[in-house]
């Protein structure tokens, strides 16, 4: 009998992440008869437990806390390795969020574990799996094997599919025993602009240089409004200080894979290329017809981006009906 | 105050990927080796807690011969002393076992502040610095794109998906620096004079007291084999004038992609 899956699932306002849930079904699709449990930790996350239970887990450990409240790597670890001992679990699995690539190695790195981030694929079922991750910003993939009792995974959010496979999982409370939490966060604050979060977005319109200075914005934001978009940037206007850092996409940026990428007078440098190349459809608008970007564009139109996108928007618009 | 900071020396990130003939990693020949683009906003940030509280800073580095250059850029740029750790026992280390080495490294040197970059090329993998933290029981945070330090507690801001978060705690504690957090300054020539009167101290796993501990086979992530990616279909350029082209797109989008 194969040991099981255990899902960190994360919550943040009272929602549970899509990409968590994606890494929940995935998990089911692998686990062929194991069991799947899922962990949530915080505070009056109780009521999280229903919707929950629709993506088919065997259990829901419930990590309930006044500890939890605000986030902190070491109680969020030792939440999770407990959980772990308790119920024997083979593999962990958790988005690749900014919490989880936060805590998940660290937890990791407490059960002497083989940990493999950003995870694209995996093959395999029972007590073997091997994994596929991008490396080199995704010049190349790496395929590994993980050789430990338990082994924790995290999966690049948009590439796993959902699946509602209904269910009574039975909820726990799971009692865990923090000794010390030295760092916790103590604010949060929301940052303005993206509604749509960009490394979660299914729809993502990106801005480089060609869209000429930080006064043509609204032109983009349009089109993200209409598409329920999210906005991305190039470095170079980043680094302009045309847009805030939270928009880069690339190397030194965001990684995105959404279901569409539309690269508005974005050059397609190989630094850009690694945060969007793992895009389903991948749009280019350049008035350059020689821009490296049409090589990687699954449709690609020349012709100056001021003029498209607000065609693109109306057309849209009208197919939207 | 002592400050550590870990640089990995990676590819130039122009560097064309081939992958080397068995399969197991890429062909390093002829590629030019950097500072991990992150580990120069680390390296940035222990030269001005210095400036601003005082103290030391010691660069570490694991790896072979490719270190040496990275580990002077560091000297270059005003870190006081480097540590290499070079051993043919730790090639192609898992990110737990790079972890157990570093804080071997580091564990007994009375550091208050240990700094790395939130990701290092390559592996792509994030997981170092909170490894580290672990095996180190110290409190981490990563991703950092402020940090502040006053007396034995830190204040640092980190972003997260659509916000920051500001995480305050103890010293002595890991950061991993994200773009942001600094604008790293280039070494100077003076600077490249003074690198070359400062000390890089070899480390193997024997000094370290890992022999038979920390080694390519007891790796628990095993890479089994590099591939290119999947090859993305042939795209293709519209034509006619722009508003057929407009509409041609918004039809493909819809019928032949379903992303619409
Ligand atoms: C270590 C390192 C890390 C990096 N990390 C990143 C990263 O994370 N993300 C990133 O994006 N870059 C990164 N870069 C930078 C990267 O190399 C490029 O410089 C950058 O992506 C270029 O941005 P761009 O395409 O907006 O600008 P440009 O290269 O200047 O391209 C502008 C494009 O707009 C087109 N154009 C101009 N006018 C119009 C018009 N009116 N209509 C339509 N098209 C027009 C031009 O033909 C051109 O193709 C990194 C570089 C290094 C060295
Ligand atoms: N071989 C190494 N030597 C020194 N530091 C390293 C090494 N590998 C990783 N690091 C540090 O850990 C960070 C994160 O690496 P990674 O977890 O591999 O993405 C890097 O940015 C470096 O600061």
């Amino acid at each position: 009998m194969s040991k099981g899956f255990l899902v960190f699932v994360e919550s943040r306002g009272g929602q549970l992440r899509k990409a968590s849930l994606e890494a929940l079904s995935e998990a089911k699709r692998l686990a062929q008869s194991a069991d799947v449990h899922a962990i949530i930790v915080g505070k009056d996350i109780k009521g999280l437990a229903a919707e929950l239970a629709k993506f088919g887990p065997t259990s829901i450990l419930i990590a309930d806390n006044d500890l939890f409240a605000n986030y902190s790597s070491e109680a969020y670890a030792k939440a999770v390795t407990e959980a772990v001992n308790k119920l024997g679990a083979r593999f962990v699995l958790a988005a690749n969020t900014s919490m989880a690539k936060d805590f998940i190695p660290r937890a990791a790195a407490k059960m002497d574990a083989a940990c493999v981030t950003d995870v694209m694929s995996i093959k395999g079922g029972g007590d073997n799996l091997e994994v596929t991750k991008p490396m080199y910003s995704g010049k190349c993939y790496g395929v590994y094997e993980l050789n430990s009792d338990v082994s924790f995974i995290t999966l690049r959010p948009n590439v796993f599919a959902l699946a509602e496979n209904g269910g009574e999982a039975k909820s726990e409370d799971l009692s865990v025993n923090v000794e010390k939490v030295r760092a916790q966060v103590s604010e949060v604050h929301a940052s303005e602009g993206n509604k749509v979060e960009l490394s979660e977005a299914t729809v993502v319109v990106a801005g480089g240089r060609g869209i000429k200075g930080p006064e043509n914005w609204p032109v983009l934001q349009n089109l993200c409004d209409t598409l329920g978009a999210a906005l991305g940037a190039s470095r170079a206007v980043v680094d302009a200080g045309w847009i805030d850092h939270q928009h880069q996409v690339g190397q030194t940026g965001k990684t995105v894979s959404p279901q569409l990428y539309i690269a508005c007078g974005i050059s397609g440098a190989i630094q850009h290329l690694a945060g969007m190349s793992s895009s389903k459809v991948i749009v280019a608008i350049n008035k350059d017809p020689e821009a490296p970007i049409f090589k990687h564009a699954t449709y690609g139109i020349v012709g100056d981006v001021l003029e498209i996108v607000p065609k693109l928007a109306a057309e849209v618009k009208k197919a939207q009906g | 105050m002592k400050i550590a900071v870990c640089t990995k020396a990676v590819p130039d990130t122009e560097t064309r990927i081939a992958i080397a003939a068995d399969k197991k990693n890429i062909d390093f020949a002829g590629v030019r080796f950097v500072t991990s683009p992150f580990d120069e906003f680390a390296v940035e940030e222990a030269l001005k807690l210095k400036e601003k509280h005082g103290g030391e800073t010691v660069v570490f580095s694991l790896g072979g011969a490719e270190c040496t250059a990275v580990l002077q850029d560091s000297l270059a740029r005003g870190i006081d002393s480097a540590v290499h750790i070079n051993d043919p026992d730790f090639a192609n280390l898992d990110t737990l076992s790079t972890a157990k080495v570093l804080a071997a490294a580091i564990k007994d040197g009375g550091y208050d502040i240990v700094l790395l970059g939130q990701q290092g090329v390559g592996g792509d993998n994030s997981q170092v610095p909170s490894m580290l933290a672990e095996l180190l029981d110290w409190p981490q945070t990563t991703m950092v794109v402020k940090l502040e330090v006053e007396g034995n507690q830190f204040k640092a801001e980190r972003e997260i998906e659509g916000a920051h978060e500001v995480v305050t705690g103890s010293l002595p504690a890991v950061f991993s620096a994200q773009k942001g957090l600094n604008e790293p300054r280039y070494p100077g020539i003076k600077g490249v004079m003074a690198a070359k009167r400062k000390t890089i101290e070899v480390k193997s796993a024997e000094s370290l007291g890992l022999k038979g501990k920390v080694s390519t086979e007891l790796c628990k992530a095993k890479l089994k084999e590099v591939l290119m990616p999947p090859e993305r279909p042939q795209g293709r350029k519209l034509e006619g004038d722009i508003d057929t082209q407009v509409k041609e797109l918004v039809n493909l989008l819809r019928t032949e992609s379903h992303v619409l």
